[in-house]
């Protein structure tokens, strides 16, 4: 269905759209990623991103650089831009702009929780959250000892409170536990970003619902190559596939059922948008899957920015910067191991 | 082509860009520093970046630039550590005697090091201060509230037990680890923890706490009145005194953590008031302490900024232009034998000297044993448009830069625009009275000069600042219109004498044009002031204001033409002369300049005729006769042939041209030239974009394009005789605006608030005029006018002979550095 956006869109949406596609036009291109691969120290990474917007953000920090500092930097930079936009927004798209950060949230508490549960200082987890997902209580989390407490002591002030309906159980945490909540709580976390859009409507319903499925899809698969070999049962698994999407329903069925990593590939090549991916692997491969989701998942988010008056600008935005930072990462890990061989690896090209 | 300047136009600096030529220099290694040092102080230079295809640290120098970068970033530390302490960098640096660059960076370094180990300590001390300088607050403020939130907690947990043990069935195993309620004196053994915590965070807290409690404690929140300085954070912030009272181990762990993520301060406490006074005194007494510590250190700290301040700007300085010349260095490449570097670079030829100069300066000074060679390159790449303005004529010169930078040594209309741009505007913004205010503005920007330029300003502030020359010329161009229109503030003011008519009799006081007779001389300048305020005022005004435009009009596009007369005698090309300058001369003046000289001669005769009836029927039915509408003898004839002229022009325009062009070409291709090659702007243009490539002579001809290129050319030119020069007419509306405007001004609210008699009405009259003169007739008026000035000189004089698609000569120059801020 679409509403009339092009008439009313800008007025509340017009300034932000022009800014996150201003945003936009600062991601690296290919051509910045050829040089950036040729760099043999992290200072000359650092000369290289001085020339980019990552320049203010880099260029007071003292020499010997750490991988760590240049993600960390990079990432200000994202979170100062998301700041930005989310108090210049209006509803609904203030809310929208809130979803896309819940996914980060819910990494963050599994990441304070797993930490904790290994006994890790509190600080030390803090520092590693990713700062999209922070809320005021977090360091709380640590206090928790079982899924109840988490949920009655911290999570029932966030935003994450109705997805934890869920798995609310007494059981104490171990790592199988929390895995499992993870991904309980994105299922949720999904459906409810998706019916939500659903509610917007218009362009924005139509390309966040192809961006959102992707997304489960993807998800779909990662559950179940990774539960293979691990105690959880087919239904367990089939609980944590999102309940919308390419795959859903009969996918589904055919994915709980996999034993082994080429039975994925059997269900998915069924689906021609998924076949091109496979397409690309050697049978048995796993390793690649995860560029080539990447890869796919940034033609995607590209296209998205080809439509006027819509949300999902911001949302592929936010994903294409994310993915640009891991690109950072991996190159300049490459750099400072002195691994360029393996620098093409990883790095999925933006443009 | 340097030879040939002059022809039809007596040489003039700014007429034509500065002959320019590509010199390559030849740099030994040892001296490439001090040599390209020496070149950015001469600032005449434009370095062709050799190493395009390199990234930027794959350059040589590129080891140094980052080492700029660090030193820069140091500096940056050093800036924001002087704001911190309320420091500025002294603008008058003490004068140094030159240090290296590698010293620099190791005394920068240095300085850091110390600097931040300064900083540490006295983090730590400020910490540890501020940590006292807490607890001493907590102490004193918990002291206050203690013993009663004591008895409160107490009482509380009476009441709980109380109730738990009517309800046993209760999940609330959290008091399993007491002893049971008949032990009361045990139980009443409460554990507390008093601290601090931020006041946005204390409700979330207090949620917490219950929660992680179950609501099996008391918590007590006092605000603090003064923010205090946060130990960790080091910034200000309010907070609150708290004091949780529980019972339990488990419950206290259980706080602890939570304070911990809250980033709540605990302080120890003690129940005795004793104790109280004792732990008060010790902590005052060890802020004393810690404070003429800190103290100390920040003297130190002070005196050691200081002595930074004193030299911030000469390292600033001295980094930024090593940086620029490391950058510089970098577009050189390196000869095959690695001993010297190559350089390719655009110099005006008047520099050469100078040039020379600074390259022996540079390798005596560096003790090479050999020196830079310098050496004159022959291309036909087209080189950059450099013109020597001074600080006059660049306003004016922007105005021109605007719409597009000459090409390389083409007539530049800059030259007129210093007079015909202000002359322009002042025609349609006469007004002596608004031109004095607009004088008076833009003396204060120019009194100021000095002050202003040195010293940052806001967006628009700088560009009225940049124009302020632009804005002096127009404004006493204006005053000069002015008095021709006779108008101040829309009055007009018999200044040169009275004026020449006056009544009939007595009967005729509505000053009525039709009833005053002429009794004196002719007024000596301008408008005759009788005629404001007579019912034929308009009439009289835009009959004088349009005829006056369209001779400005004329007078300014005949100029565009002549101009094109001179670019194509010196650039050598006949056809433009020929095929292009002379038909375009006779058609604009068989129409127009027939039009502009029937008007001055009907100024002069006085006669009654119909212009536009003249021109009209000229086209129409040019064997009518003229009647009434004769002003000289002879008049059809003339206008027979000069219709006939204009038409044959036409063709004369749009079909030669591009004939000759092919045969050029044809011959050129055949390898005999019957004729002196002649470089037509075509082959130029072909020749600039396939200089790579092609040698001579195999440039594409394709006629239709040229034929068609002319064709459009052709009737641009002639639809445009008329449209640009129904253009010039905004000259006349904008005038008639304004003075429209501004009589409304006066009459509607001067006047009207005059009339009332009352001291209040005036004020409020006046300073309504006030507003409305200044912000719609200075400000808003200036704009538009200045606009249609613009345009008239972009479009409708600079079409006719600019190409304007040449770039500019952009030097080296260590100059620059200073304009540019952070």
């Amino acid at each position: 269905m679409y509403g009339f956006e092009a008439m009313t869109f800008n007025i509340h949406g017009g300034y932000l759209e022009a800014i996150v596609r201003g945003h936009r036009a600062g991601l690296l291109t290919a051509a910045d990623y050829n040089n950036l691969c040729q760099c043999e120290t992290l200072d000359d990474i650092k000369m290289h991103l001085s020339a980019t917007e990552y320049g203010p953000y880099l260029q007071n920090e003292p020499s010997p650089l750490h991988t760590t500092t240049i993600v960390e930097k990079c990432t200000l930079k994202l979170v100062d831009e998301y700041k930005h936009m989310l108090c210049q927004a209006t509803e609904p798209l203030s809310t929208f702009l809130e979803y896309i950060t819940y996914g980060h949230m819910i990494d963050n508490v599994v990441l304070i929780v797993t930490g904790t549960l290994h006994e890790r200082d509190v600080q030390e987890l803090l520092e590693k959250c990713h700062p999209l997902g922070m809320f005021d209580s977090i360091a709380t989390l640590a206090v928790a000892q079982n899924m109840r407490e988490l949920y009655r002591l911290v999570l029932v002030d966030t935003p994450l409170a109705p997805y934890f309906s869920e798995c609310i159980t007494s059981e104490y945490l171990d790592d199988m536990n929390i895995e499992i909540m993870r991904n309980t709580l994105y299922k949720a976390y999904l459906e409810d970003f998706y019916k939500f859009c659903q509610k917007l409507g218009g362009a924005t319903a139509e390309i966040m619902s192809d961006l959102l499925a992707f997304e489960a899809d993807r998800r779909a698969v990662n559950i179940t190559i990774n539960s293979i070999g691990t105690e959880l049962t087919r239904d367990d698994r089939r609980k944590l596939y999102s309940n919308f999407g390419l795959l859903y329903p009969y996918g589904h069925e055919e994915l709980a059922v996999c034993e082994d990593i080429d039975q994925v590939r059997g269900a998915m090549e069924k689906y021609p948008p998924y076949q091109s991916i496979f397409s690309k692997l050697s049978y048995g491969e796993s390793q690649m899957l995860d560029k080539a989701f990447y890869e796919e998942e940034v033609k995607r988010l590209c296209l998205a920015f080809e439509q006027q008056f819509h949300y999902g600008v911001f949302f592929a935005y936010m994903r294409l910067r994310e993915q640009e930072i891991r690109n950072l990462m991996w190159i300049s890990e490459c750099v400072a191991q002195n691994q360029k061989s393996r620098v093409h690896d990883s790095v999925v090209f933006i443009f | 082509m340097g030879d040939s300047r002059g022809g039809c136009c007596p040489p003039m600096d700014l007429f034509r860009s500065e002959p320019m030529q590509l010199v390559q220099l030849i740099i030994p290694m040892e001296s490439a520093r001090l040599t390209v040092a020496y070149l950015g102080d001469l600032g005449l230079l434009q370095f062709k970046d050799l190493n395009s295809e390199k990234s930027p640290f794959q350059r040589t120098y590129a080891g140094q630039i980052k080492k700029c970068g660090e030193m820069a970033r140091t500096l940056r530390f050093f800036k924001e550590q002087m704001l911190k302490a309320g420091l500025s960098p002294s603008a008058t640096s003490v004068a140094q005697t030159d240090i290296d660059v590698d010293d620099l960076e190791v005394k920068l370094g240095e300085l850091e090091a110390e600097l931040i180990e300064m900083n540490a300590n006295g983090e730590k001390l400020q910490r540890s201060y501020n940590e006292l300088v807490e607890y001493k607050i907590v102490l004193k403020k918990a002291g206050d509230f203690f013993p009663s939130a004591q008895q409160s907690a107490t009482a509380q947990r009476r009441e709980m037990e109380s109730n738990q043990m009517g309800e046993e069935s209760i999940e609330t195993p959290l008091l399993q680890e007491q002893e049971t309620s008949t032990d009361l004196s045990k139980q009443v053994k409460l554990g507390f923890i008093t601290g601090l915590v931020p006041r946005g965070k204390s409700m979330v807290f207090e949620r917490i706490l219950f929660r992680a409690t179950r609501g099996n404690l008391f918590l007590k929140q006092v605000p603090i009145e003064a923010p205090v300085t946060d130990p960790v954070s080091g910034e200000k912030m309010e907070k609150n005194v708290f004091t949780v009272f529980y019972s339990g181990e488990r419950a206290k762990n259980k706080i602890l953590k939570i304070c911990d993520a809250f980033g709540a301060n605990r302080y120890p406490f003690s129940e005795d008031r004793g104790k109280q006074a004792v732990m008060i005194s010790e902590v005052s007494g060890k802020i004393s302490d810690l404070k003429s510590t800190i103290d100390a250190g920040k003297l130190h700290q002070d005196h050691l900024l200081r002595t930074i301040g004193d030299q911030f700007e000469q390292w600033n300085l001295k980094v930024k232009k090593e940086k620029l010349i490391h950058h510089t260095l970098n577009m050189l490449s390196l000869d095959v034998t690695k001993k010297c570097l190559v350089a390719e670079a655009w110099s005006p030829v008047f520099a050469k000297k100078q040039i020379q100069e600074a390259l022996q300066r540079a390798s005596v000074d560096s003790n090479s044993q050999v020196g830079a060679i310098l050496q004159v390159l022959h291309t036909r790449e087209l080189p950059p448009t450099y013109f020597r303005t001074n600080k006059f004529t660049a306003a004016f010169q922007e105005i021109v830069d605007a719409y597009g930078v000459a090409k390389y040594q083409e007539a530049n209309p800059g030259v007129y625009t210093i007079v015909t741009f202000p002359f322009l505007f002042a025609v349609m913004f006469g007004d002596w009275g608004h031109g004095i205010c607009l004088l008076l503005a833009t003396l204060i920007l120019i009194v100021r000069e000095k002050k202003l330029s040195s010293q940052k300003l806001g967006d628009i502030t700088e560009m009225t600042f940049g124009g302020r020359y632009v804005i002096l010329m127009m404004s006493l161009f204006s005053i000069y219109a002015g008095f021709v229109y006779n108008e101040c503030f829309s009055v007009a003011l018999d200044l040169f004498g009275p004026s020449a008519y006056a009544c009939r009799d007595l009967s005729c006081r509505d000053a009525y044009s039709i009833g005053l007779i002429k009794v004196r001389n002719t007024y000596p300048f301008g408008v005759d002031p009788a005629w404001h305020g007579s019912r034929t005022e308009l009439p009289f005004l835009n009959s004088l204001k349009m005829k006056m435009s369209i001779l400005l009009g004329v007078a300014q596009m005949n100029l565009g033409i002549i101009l094109s007369y001179c670019n194509a005698t010196f650039f050598g090309n006949c056809l433009n002369i020929w095929f292009q300058f002379i038909p375009q001369m006779i058609f604009l003046n068989s129409l127009f300049g027939y039009l502009s000289l029937l008007i001055i001669l009907k100024w002069f005769t006085g006669s009654q005729a119909d212009l536009y009836h003249i021109m009209i029927y000229m086209f129409l039915s040019p064997t009518d006769e003229l009647g009434d509408n004769q002003l000289f003898q002879g008049q059809k004839t003339v206008q027979h042939v000069l219709l006939l002229l204009a038409l044959v022009s036409v063709p004369w325009m749009l079909l030669p041209k591009p004939f000759l062009l092919k045969r050029q070409h044809e011959n050129r291709q055949r390898g005999q030239s019957c004729t002196p090659v002649q470089v037509t702007d075509d082959t130029l243009h072909s020749e600039a974009n396939h200089s790579h490539g092609h040698g001579h002579g195999h440039e594409e001809f394709e006629f239709g394009e040229v034929f068609v290129h002319q064709l459009i050319h052709t009737i641009e030119f002639v639809l445009g005789a008329v449209s640009n020069t129904a253009s010039y007419l905004r000259l006349w509306a904008l005038s008639l605006a304004h003075s429209q405007l501004s009589i409304v001004f006066y009459e509607k609210v001067l006047l009207l608030a005059w009339g009332y008699d009352n001291i209040v009405i005036l004020v409020v009259g006046i300073i309504i005029f006030i507003f409305a003169t200044v912000g719609v007739l200075l400000i808003m008026e200036t704009l538009s006018a200045f606009l249609h000035a613009l345009r008239l000189h972009w479009v409708e004089f600079q079409n006719k002979f600019y190409e304007g698609d040449g770039y500019k000569f952009y030097s080296f120059s260590f100059a620059l550095i200073h304009d540019e801020g952070d």
